[in-house]
């Protein structure tokens, strides 16, 4: 997600070298580890999904289970990202706007999504949502359960990826709109929003990325019934039931549709440094307040 | 308000929640968890996996963007865009591709049953899990920071004479600190918490190649709540160590 402002700092003449190695040596070792530990893996996926024929692979990511998870999987994504969209904008700017007690740790445990494993939330939510729900709410096993999960583990993404940008935004501008008479909406749609979107797009398109493939929230709370199945469960069912080849060609369209979602944010990106909308990083960073530049997943 | 709302019905209440039901009925019950032989292994395991999985993957992130930022060269945005992977990546599909690489059906089974070797259903292969997931941390956390810091002071160095080595153990890596020791806090919260890989790479056996994320899965499943709940605020303990360190490290790099 860097590849926006790696092209525009300045290259150094002379600077640090790789100690030990020479830059040809040790770029040699960072692609080889790269290779081995991401790369390799990847291309045995897709060998294994190819292995029976075009034919085949298309048979198996439409057979109707498989059609049905992905349905799910990219509908659910969708109405999560929508509603953390929403949420994440107010939630950024009461962060930077407002004064509140305890504003702190909320700005802290923002990020508890991203800390907190993911099994573990699927526990907490089937108790608290489930059959034996100390608020009569009982959603566990349903395609509600989907979305609240998804919804707990993206939420940090936007209210990361919009804070930064709320924090640099020049308030004269606001400022200046009022004293034209603009009213309180008319500044926000005319003028905050626009200055948000860049950062509001990636949030979104890095969300909908976790959320295609997310698994351990959904495990427990959703389960594999035909109607909560998503693919990543589904994935791993046709693991177990021995059809790796199956397995491989509908995990080689989620991968396709991530890849999607960063190609993305990395174009946002571009254009976001060619506009000069963004003097630092807006990546949703697990960092946004008071770190310059920090960037997380 | 309507933001508080969310944060206390989506964040708040679950948080309260485990600490809740894990100590309803005292301490005992989940102690009981923990230290029974299948949940000391199981946390001996995730262990091992962090001690092998975070030094590994930090090494290579420092050493990596010091190569895309220092090092301009055409192939970069190439290693950029692979970086970037694992975070799109669920991590079934991350289980599945090591399964199919090393698996009995996989490109490296003839060589690997020849030299003895067993990475699939062993710790191997979930470390190889867990390296895969959380590769990009400390990469994309050291590069903003490597940027930011410029050349000037390395190249006083350099002109004063000192060697690359000196260069960096001087002059970069005490200006990149803070920013390397976050992303290495986010490797080992991503480490320690990994569930989706391991389940597929490991067999989740009780007592042999079950990590604390496992064991939780397989408590519930065996029906027993206090177990999987002991094990669970074990993890959220740590989790709120992790946001603990975050917060410290976002004020020192600050600062």
């Amino acid at each position: 997600m860097e590849a926006g402002t790696l092209t525009h700092s300045r290259a150094p003449r002379v600077g640090l070298r790789l100690p030990g190695v020479g830059a040809g040596l040790g770029r040699g070792m960072v692609v080889l580890y790269l290779s081995v530990i991401v790369l390799l893996p990847l291309a045995a996926l897709t060998d294994q999904s190819l292995s029976l024929g075009l034919s085949h692979f298309w048979d198996q990511v439409t057979s109707p289970q498989a059609l049905r998870s992905l349905k799910l999987t990219l509908l659910a994504s969708l109405a999560v990202v929508i509603i953390n969209a929403f949420f994440g904008t107010i939630l950024a700017w009461l962060l930077v706007r407002d004064e509140f007690p305890g504003k702190a740790a909320i700005n802290a445990v923002i990020d508890l999504p991203f800390a907190l494993p993911t099994i573990v939330a699927s526990l907490i939510l089937i108790e608290l949502w489930g059959d034996k729900s100390p608020f009569n709410v009982h959603i566990a096993g349903t395609p509600a359960a989907v979305v609240v999960a998804l919804m707990f583990v993206t939420l940090p993404f936007v209210v990361r990826a919009v804070q930064p940008l709320l924090m640099e935004m020049d308030r004269e501008m606001e400022e200046a709109a009022a004293s034209l008479g603009a009213g309180g909406f008319t500044v926000f749609r005319r003028i905050i929003f626009p200055n948000l979107l860049p950062g509001l797009g990636a949030g979104v398109a890095l969300a909908y990325a976790r959320a295609l493939g997310e698994y351990g929230s959904v495990l427990l709370f959703a389960g594999g019934l035909p109607n909560t199945m998503v693919s990543s469960v589904f994935i791993r069912q046709q693991i177990e039931s021995g059809n790796n080849t199956g397995a491989a060609a509908v995990s080689v369209v989620l991968l396709l549709a991530s890849l999607v979602c960063l190609a993305v944010v990395s174009l946002i990106q571009r254009w976001a440094v060619r506009h000069d909308r963004a003097s630092s990083e807006f990546i949703p960073t697990l960092a946004a307040e008071g770190k310059p530049g920090g960037e997380g997943r | 308000m309507l933001g508080l709302g969310y944060v206390l019905l989506l964040l708040l209440l679950p948080l309260g929640f485990i600490f809740y039901k894990t100590f309803e009925h005292g301490l005992a019950p989940p102690l009981d968890a923990i230290t029974s032989p299948d949940g000391l292994h199981a946390l001996k395991l995730t262990l091992i996996t962090v001690a092998i999985a975070v030094p590994l993957n930090t090494v290579f992130g420092v050493a990596c963007a010091i190569l895309l930022v220092r090092h301009k060269w055409r192939g970069n945005f190439l290693i950029d865009a692979a970086i970037n992977l694992p975070f799109a990546i669920s991590p079934v599909v991350i289980g599945l591709s090591l399964f199919l690489l090393y698996g009995t059906t996989g490109w490296f089974e003839p060589a690997l049953a020849e030299a003895g070797l067993k990475i699939l259903f062993s710790v191997p292969g979930m470390v190889l899990a867990c390296m895969f997931v959380s590769l990009p941390f400390v990469v994309r956390e050291t590069v903003p920071v490597l940027q930011e810091i410029g050349t000037e002071q390395e190249q006083a160095a350099s002109t004063l004479g000192a060697n690359a080595w000196q260069t960096f153990w001087r002059v970069t890596l005490p200006a990149i600190r803070w920013g390397v020791a976050y992303g290495v806090v986010l490797t080992t919260a991503r480490v320690l918490g990994e569930f989706g890989a391991v389940s597929v790479v490991s067999g989740s056996i009780s007592g042999q190649t079950q990590t604390l994320p496992l064991f939780v899965a397989k408590q519930y499943d065996n029906f027993n709540l206090p177990g999987a709940f002991g094990a669970s605020i074990l993890l959220a303990l740590l989790a709120l160590a992790t946001l603990l360190a975050m917060n410290l490290l976002k004020r020192k790099e600050a600062a």
